[in-house]
Order: C-alpha cells, then structure tokens, then sequence
C-alpha cells in the first residue's frame, strides 16, 4: 500500500514537473510573440530598466565589494603558502570578473528584483489589475512581461560590471592595506596578458541569467491563483526557483564559454 | 411572463430583420474542470439597451461577463460582438474589440500603484497617442466630473472609499467611448445611499451615451431600476428573462423565491 501511495504521488509530482515546463514554454512564446510585434512599450521599459538597473545598484555594488573583500583575504592567505603572491592581483582579478562578480550579481538580483517582479504581477492577478489591463485591450505578456524581462536582460551585465568594479577596487584596498600595492601596480598586473575574450564573455553570459530571473518571476506572478499566500508563494518561488536555474545555467554557460572562448 | 426560450432573440433571427445585436451570445457552454458552469446560454442585447443578469452566487454571472470580453474562452459556442464573432481570436486581435467595450469588474481592479487620474488616463495613455498631455488631462477631468469626482485626482486607490473606486473604475471604463458597457456587481459591498447614487449615474451615462449595457447584480433594486430587460439564470442557462413585472408575474417557484429577497 505505501509503495501504490508513493508510486502515485512519484506520478503526480512527475505530472506537474512538466506540466510545469510545458505552460512556461507556452509563456515564454505569448511574451516572445507579444514583444515582437508593435507596439512597443518603451515608457515602461525605461521604468523597469531604472526598478532593475538604478534600484539594484547599491545592493549589487556592496555585495561585489564584500566579495572583492573576502577574495583578497583568502587569495593572500593561499598564494601566500605556495610562495606565489605575485599572482595576487591577476587570481583577484580572474576570481572577480570571471567567477563571483556575474553569480553574485545574478542571485543579488534575482533575489532583490526576481521577488519584486513576482509579488507585484501575483498581487496584480490576484486583484484582477492584469486582467483589467487586457480588457483594456493592451497586452499584458507585452506591457508587463516582455518589458521586465528585456530589462533583466539588458541591465545584469551593467550591474556585473559594477559589481565587479567595486570588488576588485575593496579587493586592492584589502591588499594595500597589509601590503604598499599601488592601484596602477595592481591593474597593471592583474590584467597583463588579459584579452577581451577573457572578459567579455562572463559579463556578457548574465544576460542569460537576466532572461531567466525575468522569465520564471514574470511567469510565476502571471500564473498566481490564491489570494495573499498566493502573492508569497509566488515570490518565494520566483527567487528559489531563479536562483535554481540561474546557478544549472552557469554550468551550463561555463563550460559552452570555455570550449567557444579558449 | 416571458420565459427564455419565448424572448431570447437569436441572431440569425435579428440579421434577417437587418438588427443586429451589438452582444449575442448563442449557445455557450463553459466548464472549469468537472464543475459545469454554463449550459447552452443564448442572450442578446442591442444598441442603447441594459440586461440585468441575475441568479444565485456561483450560477455563471460574472463568468458571462468574462467570456464576453474575452478573458476567459468558452468551451464551445459563439460569442458576437458588433456582428464579429470573437472565438478563435488572438489576444492581440481581441483589442480592436475590446476598445468598444468598458468593464467595470466587482472590486474596481483599480491599478494601485497609480494614482486616481493616472488610473483614468490609462487607456487614453494607450490608445489615444494623438492626445496631448494637456488633453488628457482634460479629458480625464472631465470623465471623473461625468461620474460625482472632482478634487481626487492625485489620490491613490487605497485612500479612497469602495463607492469612490467604483466611479473611478465606472470612468476608466468609459475613457475609449465604449459601445458596450459591462458592469459586474456594481452597487456590490456598497451602502444603500452609495448604491442609489451609483444606480443614478449608471442611469445618467445610459441616457446620454445610449450603449448596450450588461448588468450583472444581486441587487435586485439596482436591476429594477437601471436595466430594460433582466435575465435570471439557474443551473447554467437563462430561466427566465423579460421586464421585471415579466419576473414578478412568474409562476416558477425559483423565480418567486428568488424575488422575495
């Protein structure tokens, strides 16, 4: 009997799982189609690029200039023990930009701007605002969605770079602190043998992360049935569910960038 | 008494007679999962006319309305509005459509992040591009004036009493000069006194506008004085429909039960 009950519930859990995938890619079709086609929305694009880009901009800049922090100390610590603390301003450098900046730019914001966008579209659904928008006749896939998400994609790699900016300039701080390094030393160091390709392709990759901490909260907060727990599931689920598939993407992301971009 | 099936206009009927309805709605059906809601509906309204829909909680009324205007799809059955059958239609193609309808939903639907004149201007921020800003602002004035508001305009919905978010919601729908008017529980959660007035002013717009207006309502009251015609509905389909005395002459022991409230 509790193996028929847990075969069941495997059945049901199996259901929804694509259930789940196959209404998101129903969705993502409608804002595609829907962001297309005029017209274009661009006074509320200009007002989610500020909430996403302006409004994240102090929590992604404090969460790059902590890491940048954290870095320097254990990059000293370690290169330290090896005899290679040459190499501390190019680990730094590398670590920053190629690593942490674009992850902990994505999960700050998928967190700060992923449960904003999911509770406001669910509270919105919930006291029928998104469908008083389409009796309107105006299409909320293209008003609220493709606008949101455009504008996750279009800011994460300006917020990765100033994540990134603010982490190496606490990360040479840290140093200079213990050890005379000056900025100009620091630079020239860390980036010697650097090219774009190096570079670019990690901040570039958070657009992708962008399009999914848009995509999921959008349509978790579109899809919202329920009332006020309803509006909190669908936050909650916007920033674990982002997150989730923003940290699978990177593998992903990490790997395609490595044999593209040698 | 008129029954249904003696007063429901079909629309071929009304094409042959060269009337065409600006709503009819032929034989709707409508389930959400096992539940049946509506059961072969036919109703029509026509240009400068107003339908109560009544009938107990949960009988399909507002879900009417939804299907109308396009929100949620009927299982089967066809929806026509101003003679273009609206079935099958993508949502982008439903707008053109949708630009002749008002809706006035239950609880206002106000946008609550906008303020009152904001929420107002909305569909004419839009819709009417051509507008300058002075003018609709204008425009804006002008529609609050039209439903009792003046002085609120930069309020938000949240400051304002449910009878002021229904006038707003009232003149939001009124701001593309529909053809069609769809009030889902107007007087809803209101006090005798702000029921009336709503009542007027529904009245008031009906005169001046002459748009075909559904009504869905408890309010019996409310029915009686603003609508031309009343449909009650029972178990998925029209009952009975006609003019109230039509629904007071009744025999049909629902119909005496249901007018006894």
């Amino acid at each position: 009997m509790p193996i028929a009950a847990i075969s069941t519930s495997a059945i049901a859990f199996i259901g929804d799982f694509f259930e789940w995938f196959g209404n998101l890619g129903i969705f993502f079709w409608r804002v595609l189609r829907a962001g297309l086609t005029p017209p274009y929305e661009c006074r509320e694009l200009i007002r989610q690029l500020d909430e996403v880009g302006s409004k994240s901009l102090p929590l992604v800049a404090l969460a790059g200039s902590a890491i940048g922090v954290v870095i320097s100390l254990e990059a000293r610590y370690s290169l330290s023990r090896f005899g290679a603390k040459s190499m501390f301003p190019a680990t730094l450098v590398y670590s920053v930009i190629q690593v942490m900046g674009p992850i902990i730019t994505g999960l700050v914001v998928s967190g700060r701007v992923g449960a904003g966008i999911g509770a406001e579209l669910a509270s919105m659904k919930v006291t029928e605002q998104i469908d008083a928008i389409e009796a309107s006749a105006i299409n909320p896939y293209r008003l609220l969605a493709a606008t949101r998400i455009l504008a996750c994609i279009l800011m994460l790699p300006l917020l990765t770079i100033a994540a990134d900016a603010c982490g190496l300039l606490t990360g040479w701080f840290a140093q200079a602190l213990v050890e005379p390094l000056s900025f100009h030393q620091f630079v020239e160091s860390g980036f010697k043998g650097a090219t774009l390709n190096a570079f670019l392709p990690p901040t570039l990759k958070t657009m992708v992360y962008g399009f999914i901490i848009g995509l999921i909260a959008c349509f978790q907060g579109m899809r919202t049935r329920g009332g006020a727990e309803g509006v909190g599931r669908a936050a909650t689920n916007s920033v674990v569910l982002g997150s989730l598939f923003l940290m699978l993407a990177d593998v992903v992301l990490v790997k395609f960038i490595l044999v593209v971009f040698p | 008494m008129a029954t249904a099936q003696s007063t429901s206009i079909l629309p071929e009927e009304l094409e042959e007679s060269g009337r065409e309805p600006v709503v009819a709605v032929q034989d709707i059906h409508k389930s959400f999962g096992a539940h049946k809601v509506l059961n072969g509906i036919n109703l029509t309204v026509n240009r400068g006319e107003t339908l109560a829909v009544l009938g107990r909680s949960g009988t399909g009324k507002s879900v009417l309305l939804r299907l109308i205007v396009g929100l949620d799809k009927p299982d089967s059955g066809s929806i026509r509005i101003c003679g273009e059958d609206i079935a099958g239609l993508t949502i982008d193609q439903l707008g053109g459509i949708r630009k002749k309808m008002g809706f006035l939903f239950q609880h206002a639907a106000l946008y609550d992040s906008l303020s009152v004149a904001d929420n107002v201007a909305f569909p004419l921020l839009h819709h009417n591009k051509a507008l300058s800003k002075s003018e609709r602002a204008d425009r804006v004035s002008q529609l609050l004036l039209e439903v009792g508001l003046d002085g609120n305009l930069d309020r938000m919905p949240s400051d304002i009493s449910g009878g002021m978010q229904k006038r707003v919601g009232l003149a939001r729908a009124l701001a593309l000069k529909p053809e069609i008017l769809l009030l889902d529980e107007p007087t809803a959660g209101l006090d005798p006194i702000s029921s009336r007035e709503i009542d007027e002013l529904i009245l008031k717009l009906q005169k001046e506008r002459q748009m075909a207006s559904i009504v869905v309502t408890h309010d019996l009251f409310s029915a009686k004085i603003i609508s031309n015609r009343l449909a009650l509905l029972d178990q998925g389909n029209v009952l009975i429909e006609g003019s109230f005395e039509d629904l007071e002459r009744s025999d049909i022991a629902f119909v005496k039960e249901f007018l006894k409230q």
